[in-house]
C-alpha cells in the first residue's frame, strides 16, 4: 500500500475510464491525457488499463510501506526518492518506507504516477477513476489516504520511454461538425485565424477558452444530443469549451468542431495561459 | 436518406428526426453492434456512436452497413419494435409511487393556474416515456407530461435536490437518481431507487421504457 502524504493542489485516482454507460448519463471519465497515463503503465509492467495516480500541477508527496517500482510521466516534475533526484519516463525503485517527494512542473499541467501492481482501489461501473462530473469512482486525494496495490506478474520490459514534450505554443487540429452549419462561415475562419486562451475556469471537464467570439447563425436551441470527447461546445457567450474526459454525456449547445484525437493530450496539458493554436483539418 | 455527422475522429452523429426513431435505432444498434463500439447515445433527434479505437473511415463503413440493415423498417414504428417498449425494455410501465407533497406544488399549481388536486392528477395521468439520461447518472428525461404542466424551472436553481425528489420543468418531468443540485420544480418524492451502481443496469430507467406515477 502507498499513503498520500500530500495529494498537491488537486490528484485524483485515474484509469482508461468506464465506457459503454454514456446512455445512463455516465461520463466516460479516465485519465485527462490517457497517453501518458497508459505509458506510465506500461513503465513499470502494468496494462494500460490499471489505475494510476492523475496529479495536477504536482506538488506531491507518497510514503510505500513496502518496496515498490514506480514511474512518472506527462508534465515534467522534478522528483525525488529519500532526497535522491530521479528521472520521470523510467522504472523507478522505491525502497520500503521510502517517500517519493514531486515537485512543481516546469511545463504542462497533469503527471501521471503508475505503481506496479496498479492503484487497487474498488471500481466502479468497472473502472477506478474519480469522476469530478457526477462523484463516481474514489474520492479526490487528501493527506493520509491509503491506497491499497495490486499485484502483477508480467515483467518490466521497458527502462526508459522517450519524453513528450508539451508545447509552449500548442498546434491543435480540429475536425468540423457536427454542428459547424449552425455557426456563421466566418465562425470557423475566426476558430483558426487567432489563438484561443485556456482560462481559469479550465477542469476535468473541459476547457474553457477565451477568444474571438463564434457566432451562430442560428439563434435557436439545438436539441440535447450525445457529445464525443473533444468537442468544442459553444454557448450562448461564443467562448468555446473543450470537453475533457468527465464531460457531460450528452449536452444542448452546438458543437462547431472536434479535436483530432491525437491532439487531446495535449490540450488536456494545457495550463491556464496556454494559447491554442487551432487548424482546420481537410 | 439517414444524415450521418461526423464528430471527430472516433464518433458519429446519426440524425433521425424524432424521439420515436432515435429509440427504435438505439435499440437496433444494441443488438447488433460492433463489439468495438463503446458508447451509443440516444438525443432527442439524434443518435450518437462513439468508437475509440476504430479509425474514422470504418466507422462510417460499419454504420452505414447497419443502417442498411436497419432500413428495413427502423424508421417506421411497430407494433413489437423497439419504442413501442418491446426489445431491449419491459413493455410494462415502470410505476413510481409518489408521495406528492413537494416544496414547490403550490406553486406550480398557481404557474398553472390550477388546484393542487389537478397537479397531481395530471401529472400522474400523464403517459411518460423515458426520453434520454443526462445531467447525472440515472437522471432520465421523462416526456409526455400533460402541457398544462409545463412550467419553467426555477430562477434560482436549489443547491441540494434530495434523491428520490419527483420533479418538472418545462415538457419534462424527472425523478432525481442521487443528491444533486437543480433547478427543477418539486412535486413529490419517491422511494424507488432509480440509480444502483451495484445493480446491472445500474439505471432502472432507460431510453424507450413507459414510466407512470402513482399517488400514494
Amino acid at each position: 500500500m502507498m499513503e498520500v502524504v500530500s495529494p498537491g493542489a488537486y490528484a485524483t485516482i485515474q484509469d482508461l475510464g468506464r465506457p459503454g454507460y454514456a446512455h445512463l448519463g455516465v461520463p466516460r471519465s479516465g485519465a485527462a491525457d490517457s497517453r501518458s497515463a497508459a505509458l506510465a503503465n506500461r513503465l513499470v509492467g502494468n496494462p494500460e488499463s490499471a489505475a494510476t495516480v492523475e496529479l495536477t500541477f504536482g506538488g506531491a508527496v507518497f510514503r510505500f510501506a513496502a518496496g515498490a517500482w514506480v514511474a512518472l510521466t506527462g508534465a515534467p516534475c522534478p522528483a525525488r526518492i529519500r532526497g535522491r533526484f530521479i528521472g520521470m519516463y523510467a522504472p523507478q525503485w522505491i525502497p520500503e518506507g521510502g517517500e517519493l517527494q514531486i515537485g512543481l512542473p516546469s511545463s504542462g499541467l497533469r503527471t501521471y504516477l503508475a505503481v506496479r501492481g496498479g492503484i487497487d482501489v474498488p471500481p466502479v461501473l468497472g473502472s477506478r477513476s474519480t469522476d469530478t462530473l457526477s462523484g463516481l469512482g474514489p474520492p479526490p486525494l487528501t493527506p493520509g489516504t491509503i491506497l491499497p496495490l495490486g499485484i502483477t506478474n508480467d515483467p518490466i520490459t521497458t527502462d526508459y520511454a522517450p519524453t513528450h514534450p508539451i508545447p509552449q505554443e500548442p498546434r491543435i487540429g480540429v475536425i468540423r461538425g457536427p454542428r459547424d452549419d449552425w455557426f456563421t462561415p466566418q465562425a470557423l475562419i475566426d476558430l483558426c485565424a487567432a489563438p484561443y486562451e485556456v482560462t481559469q475556469d479550465t477542469n476535468r471537464v473541459g476547457a474553457r477558452l477565451s477568444g474571438h467570439p463564434l457566432t451562430r447563425r442560428h439563434p435557436g436551441e439545438l436539441p440535447s444530443e450525445g457529445m464525443a470527447t473533444g468537442s468544442i461546445q459553444v454557448p450562448p457567450s461564443g467562448q468555446p469549451i473543450i470537453f475533457l474526459a468527465d464531460h457531460p454525456p450528452t449536452g444542448g449547445y452546438p458543437v462547431i468542431g472536434v479535436i483530432r484525437s491525437p491532439d487531446l493530450p495535449t490540450v488536456a496539458q494545457s495550463r491556464p495561459g496556454t494559447h491554442l493554436h487551432f487548424h482546420l483539418l481537410p | 436518406m439517414t444524415t450521418i455527422r461526423r464528430a471527430g475522429d472516433h464518433a458519429l452523429l446519426i440524425e433521425t428526426g424524432s424521439l420515436a426513431a432515435s429509440h427504435r435505432l438505439d435499440s437496433f444498434l444494441r443488438a447488433h453492434r460492433f463489439t468495438t463500439f463503446d458508447d451509443i447515445v440516444p438525443g432527442p433527434e439524434t443518435v450518437l456512436v462513439v468508437s475509440s479505437r476504430t479509425p474514422y473511415a470504418r466507422l462510417h463503413q460499419q454504420v452505414t452497413a447497419l443502417l442498411e440493415e436497419a432500413s428495413l423498417g427502423y424508421l417506421e414504428p411497430s407494433p413489437t419494435g423497439p419504442g413501442s417498449g418491446a426489445g431491449v425494455v419491459s413493455p410494462q410501465p415502470v410505476e413510481v409511487r409518489v408521495d406528492y407533497r413537494g416544496e414547490d406544488l403550490a406553486e406550480v399549481a398557481e404557474l398553472a393556474g390550477m388546484s393542487v388536486e389537478e397537479v397531481v392528477s395530471r401529472h400522474s395521468g400523464s403517459e411518460f416515456l423515458v426520453g434520454w439520461l443526462g445531467f447525472a447518472p440515472g437522471f432520465a428525461y421523462l416526456v409526455g407530461l400533460d402541457p398544462a404542466l409545463h412550467v419553467p424551472r426555477l430562477r434560482v436553481p436549489r443547491t441540494s435536490v434530495p434523491a428520490g425528489a419527483v420533479a418538472i420543468a418545462g415538457p419534462y418531468s424527472a425523478v432525481y437518481p442521487a443528491a444533486s443540485p437543480g433547478g427543477w420544480r418539486l412535486l413529490g418524492r419517491t422511494d424507488l431507487r432509480v440509480w444502483d451502481v451495484e445493480a446491472e443496469p445500474p439505471s432502472l430507467l432507460r431510453p424507450g421504457m413507459r414510466v407512470r406515477m402513482i399517488p400514494v
